[in-house]
């Protein structure tokens, strides 16, 4: 199968105060397409950094990134946008959905970024897979924490991402809300055939995944195949 | 690479960013309020006042011939000399004549008298405009019947009716109707003298044009309409002035009366210009807190694919959409406060003013709103440009510091609009250069005050304090303190409310009158010197005392420093002012210096020496008009006789004070002999004994003028009180404005100091702990901002009395006592109110809600 991501020989470090930080080093691996891959690790181990620079969102010191074809640390922010965009699809640990549209104007803002003009269809669609079909005139405030998480389902695949990448998806619910947003997950993504990477530190949830990067302070120290 | 992509990111056009920002916009307008509340309160300030200020002048030039009643006037003092005569001739002679004077007016059968206006009209004045009467055909017999006009409120006040006659000097006349308007005179100043129109042929009955009257001639004239007025003017002016006439065309008079209302107009102007700066500040402050709301929005937005100029235009767009709808609704506002102006003013001003809606004023509005709203929110918006996506993954970048040179760039903007806008108002390029760097000066001097604050906490920290003190002083200077901001919002908006109060009230001061227990209230003018005598003993034979007997000379000034006036009007470098060369002053002798005047250099004679030269005391404004300083020779014509003089001494004289004040003042023993007439003033205790001395003395000596003082003081009590209602009104909408800036600006602080005060709290920190750590620090907030902005005020309203206003500005302590304890319990309220949902509820609740 073909490699949908690439990483190679990964650098990143951040300044702190008068001292530099090293947060990833030497990090090395692929993802192929329609594969599901985890990265877990302990707080700190820069699971989060390291999904940040995948998916286009910062530059790395060094080291390349090829996604979807692309070396994205070639392009520039706007580029990086458009590619985003086109291919992504993003799943937050805190939703991140924008508190001033409604649930069916957060589901759609991907789509009529690239002009799609079916783009409030779509969203009512989708809303509707995610069981929020009734309420997507609400806004986030009127929405609990695992609905959020669900209009945040359905904007994250509204694009028909060919790469999800999702942040502790369940790092803000309960449980039970956390076991039915990651159930919906795994079968929003089986449905659309979309590589999914998810970043976590809580192992059952990435053991329903196909493969798993266990990082420890900043480099990579195992890859396991569930 | 990405060449598939491309025509993508065209396609989420402008049609999209529109939605964007209308969808927000709409989720947001609960925060937008304060942004809105204050373009409107600022757009509708400036549009009810220019748009007044235009609809005024335009009124004045529309009306100017109706105004005078005619195209030009010949006026003079003095009976027309030949060579007046022989220029009216060559004019084709006036259509009509007027002679004019005050006098103390009897009426038959009623009690008491009045001071009047006495005019004799010959000819059909008035060619423009009317005289409205009542009964209207009053107004077309009178001449004919010889009847009189009378002026209404006097009718109607003394119970007079058509048919009643009046007393005026010898000559009685019946009284032809009600006089109720005349071209040219506003109501409040035809109250201290009241218009009585009679047919000219009558003023010789009256005896009352004798030598020392003060009668003023009038030749009234139609002009060829295609005649060019200006040029005219600056044709026969000079000639007229040489022979002690003067001519006054209709435009020229609409042009002074518009200058008379100048000062009045200069501060509505700042008001305005206040009103808006205010505005701008508040929404500076307004959209930064808004736009910091929405970094987390935009970082999402450009984790979803949007660029940085699609989430930068989103803003963008939505800015100048609200600052559209706040333009239109404060132009909206303004046009309707403007229909006001009109029903304050009516008594006060010269014309009635239709109100109109002036396109330009209206679209003025609309493109300030916009322009206001876009360039004082660009600063926090290019910081849009630099948010990253990443900030959806909780990890803050560290990268995100705005570009300095667009900062500078949109500085550079704020400071040119700030420019336009005051070159706008005031129509003077050196004014509005030194507006903007008098706020550059305060906006450096707050940024400094609170720059050395902050150090001098950090270098004398008091580490002896109990927690609470200790704690909110740390908040002044701690990372991410709000002390800079803060202080800058407070102090500039303490700073443009303070200035506008001390303003309004030097321009109230100047104009009014307190009342002085020792000073005299009633004005006996033209009394001759064979008459002093005799009406000292009327008023001595009522048990009311002679307070003063001031002579008074009339003389013309024939030479300054031995150049002939004649040779100074020719002269086009010469810059003595036209009115010195011109003016009749009328002079008097005395010994000493009185109240109202300071002496500001040289040395006052009070005894002529008796050298060749008499050393003379002139007033600031006559040395600084006539280009004399001390020791320069000054020569006077009084009827005739040359007198060569020396300034001796300059004083400041305080004109404003209700009593006579002379610019040119004599020593004793020089001018006793010259043709004079006294100046009498006595104190009368009540109605009833100024009713019974004017009566005497209009009996005994109808030729003098008797002024009643506490008749004009009521008068201009009531100019004063319809003015500074007017000006209170207008400052208060500045105030609002202020005060919206403060709540912005407050406000900003909310997040940092929630933060805070939830890890207070979680820590075990009670309620009351915490409002007082921050009722402190918004306290030394309060008190550092107010502070500063009041004592920079001081300056700015000194200067502004000094270049604009041109007088003297002595500070009240009302903004030190109100309003710097006002601001600190505002900015205290607004902080505290902003953090009780931190002592009302859970930590936690309290992050979720408020933080998410």
């Amino acid at each position: 199968m073909a490699k949908i991501l690439s990483i190679q020989n990964l650098k990143k470090s951040y300044s702190s105060g008068s001292k530099e930080l090293t947060v990833l080093e030497d990090i090395s691996f692929d993802i192929e397409e329609n594969e599901t891959f985890a990265i877990v690790g302990p707080s700190g181990s820069g699971k989060t950094t390291l999904l940040g620079l995948c998916a286009g969102l910062d530059q790395p010191d060094s080291g390349s990134i090829e996604l979807c074809g692309t070396m994205i640390n070639e392009l520039n922010e706007d580029q990086r946008a458009v590619l985003r965009n086109q291919k992504v699809g993003f799943v937050f640990q805190d939703f991140q959905l924008i508190p001033t549209l409604t649930a069916l104007e957060n589901v759609a803002v991907p789509l009529e970024l690239r002009g799609d003009k079916n783009a409030t269809q779509a969203g009512k669609e989708l809303l509707g897979k995610v069981g929020l079909g009734e309420r997507y005139d609400h806004y986030p405030s009127q929405l609990s924490g695992g609905e959020q998480q669900r209009v945040a389902l359905a904007r994250a695949f509204s694009n028909k991402p060919e790469i999800l990448f999702a942040d502790e998806p369940t790092g803000n619910l309960d449980e039970e809300t956390g076991k039915k947003v990651v159930d919906l997950l795994i079968e929003l993504n089986k449905e659309s055939g979309t590589t999914l990477v998810i970043v976590t530190h809580d192992m059952e949830l990435a053991r329903k995944t196909q493969r798993i990067l266990r990082l420890k302070g900043g480099r990579v120290m195992e890859t396991l195949s569930v | 690479m990405l060449d598939s992509q491309k025509n993508i990111t065209g396609k989420a056009g402008f049609n999209w960013l529109l939605k964007m920002a209308i969808r927000d916009g709409k989720a947001s307008s609960r925060k937008l309020v304060l942004f809105m509340a204050s373009i409107v309160l600022g757009i509708a300030a400036v549009v009810s006042i220019q748009s007044f200020s235009n609809n005024l002048k335009e009124n004045i030039a529309l009306q100017s011939k109706s105004l005078m009643g005619a195209d030009y006037i010949i006026d003079s003092d003095k009976e027309p000399n030949e060579r007046v005569s022989f220029l009216m001739d060559s004019l084709g002679g006036p259509e009509a004549k007027e002679i004019s004077f005050a006098s103390m007016a009897a009426f038959t059968g009623k009690e008491g008298t009045k001071l009047v206006n006495v005019r004799g009209i010959q000819g059909k004045f008035p060619f423009y405009g009317e005289l409205e009467t009542v009964p209207a055909k009053a107004a077309k017999e009178y001449q004919e019947k010889g009847n009189a006009l009378l002026d209404a409120t006097v009718m109607l006040q003394l119970g007079i009716k058509p048919g009643d006659s009046i007393k005026i000097g010898n000559m009685i006349i019946p009284v032809g109707g009600s006089l109720k308007s005349v071209p040219g005179s506003a109501a409040i100043f035809s109250s201290i003298a009241p218009p009585v129109i009679i047919p000219h042929r009558f003023i010789e009955e009256t005896g009352l044009v004798q030598v020392g009257s003060r009668i003023r001639y009038k030749w009234y004239f139609l002009a060829d309409p295609k005649l060019d007025l200006e040029k005219f003017d600056k044709q026969i002016d000079p000639i007229l002035d040489a022979n002690e006439a003067d001519l006054d065309t209709h435009t020229s008079t609409s042009e002074r009366l518009g200058r008379r209302y100048e000062n009045f107009g200069k501060f509505l102007n700042l008001v305005a210009f206040i009103a808006l700066l205010l505005g701008c500040v508040g929404i500076a402050s307004a959209i930064h807190i808004y736009i910091k709301e929405k970094l987390k929005s935009i970082a999402v937005l450009k984790c979803l694919g949007a660029t940085k100029k699609q989430t930068f235009s989103i803003y963008l767009i939505q800015i100048a959409i609200i600052g559209l709808i706040g333009g239109i609704m404060g132009t909206f506002l303004g046009l309707l406060l403007q229909q006001l102006f009109p029903l304050i003013l009516q008594d006060i001003l010269p014309v009635n003013v239709e109100i109109s809606f002036d396109i330009k004023v209206i679209f003025m509005g609309i493109l300030l709103g916009i322009l206001m709203s876009v360039l004082f929110a660009l600063y926090p918006l290019i910081g849009t440009l630099y948010v990253s996506p990443l900030e959806t993954l909780r990890v803050q970048s560290s990268e995100r510091s705005n570009s300095r040179r667009a900062g500078l760039l949109v500085l550079a903007g704020i400071f040119l609009f700030i420019f336009l806008f005051a070159f706008w108002l005031l129509e003077d390029w050196k004014y509005s250069i030194f507006f903007v760097l008098g706020i550059i000066i305060t906006f450096s001097l707050l940024a400094g005050v609170a720059n050395l604050f902050m150090k001098a906490i950090r270098k004398y920290f008091p580490s002896g304090w109990g927690f609470i003190p200790r704690q909110s002083l740390l908040n002044l200077f701690r990372p991410q303190n709000q002390t800079l901001i803060l202080v800058l919002a407070i102090g500039i908006g303490t700073f443009l409310i303070s200035t506008l109060y001390f303003t309004k009230d030097l321009l109230l001061a100047q104009a009014s009158l307190e009342a002085q227990a020792e000073s005299p209230n009633m004005i006996l003018l033209d009394v001759q010197t064979d008459q002093q005598l005799e009406v000292a003993e009327t008023i001595n034979s009522k048990d009311l005392p002679i307070l003063e007997n001031i002579p008074i000379v009339s003389m013309r000034v024939e030479s300054i420093k031995g150049i002939a006036v004649d040779e100074i009007r020719e002269d086009t470098t010469s810059n003595v002012n036209g009115w010195v060369l011109d003016h009749e002053f009328r002079t008097t002798y005395r010994d000493s210096l009185i109240s109202s005047e300071v002496l500001a250099q040289g040395e006052f004679t009070g005894q002529n020496p008796g050298n060749e030269t008499i050393p003379i005391s002139i007033s600031d404004n006559f040395a600084e008009d006539a280009k004399v300083g001390v020791g320069d020779k000054v020569s006077f014509n009084v009827q005739g006789v040359l007198l060569d003089t020396e300034v001796g001494s300059i004083r400041t004289v305080d004109w404003s004070r209700m009593q006579l004040n002379f610019s040119i003042v004599f020593p004793t023993g020089v001018l006793e002999e010259a043709p004079q007439f006294r100046v009498l003033t006595t104190k009368v205790p009540d109605e009833s004994k100024s009713a019974d001395l004017q009566q005497s003395l209009v009996d005994n000596f109808p030729n003098i003028t008797i002024i009643d003082l506490r008749q004009v003081l009521t008068l201009i009590e009531k100019i004063l009180t319809k003015i500074s209602w007017l000006i209170n009104f207008m400052a208060f909408f500045s105030i609002l404005t202020g005060i919206i800036v403060l709540i912005g600006a407050v406000r900003t602080s909310k997040y940092q100091r929630i933060k805070e005060s939830v890890l207070l709290r979680t820590l075990g920190a009670k309620s009351e702990q915490i409002l007082k750590i921050l009722a402190l620090e918004y306290f030394y907030l309060g008190i550092l901002g107010a502070l500063s902005g009041i004592l920079l005020s001081l300056i700015s309203s000194q200067l502004l009395g000094y270049f604009v206003f041109e007088t003297t500005f002595i500070p009240s302590w009302i903004p030190f006592l109100v309003l710097l304890p006002g601001i600190i319990l505002l900015v205290m309220a607004i902080g505290l109110g902003n953090s009780l949902s931190v002592i009302k509820s859970p930590p936690l609740v309290v992050l979720r809600k408020e933080l998410r």
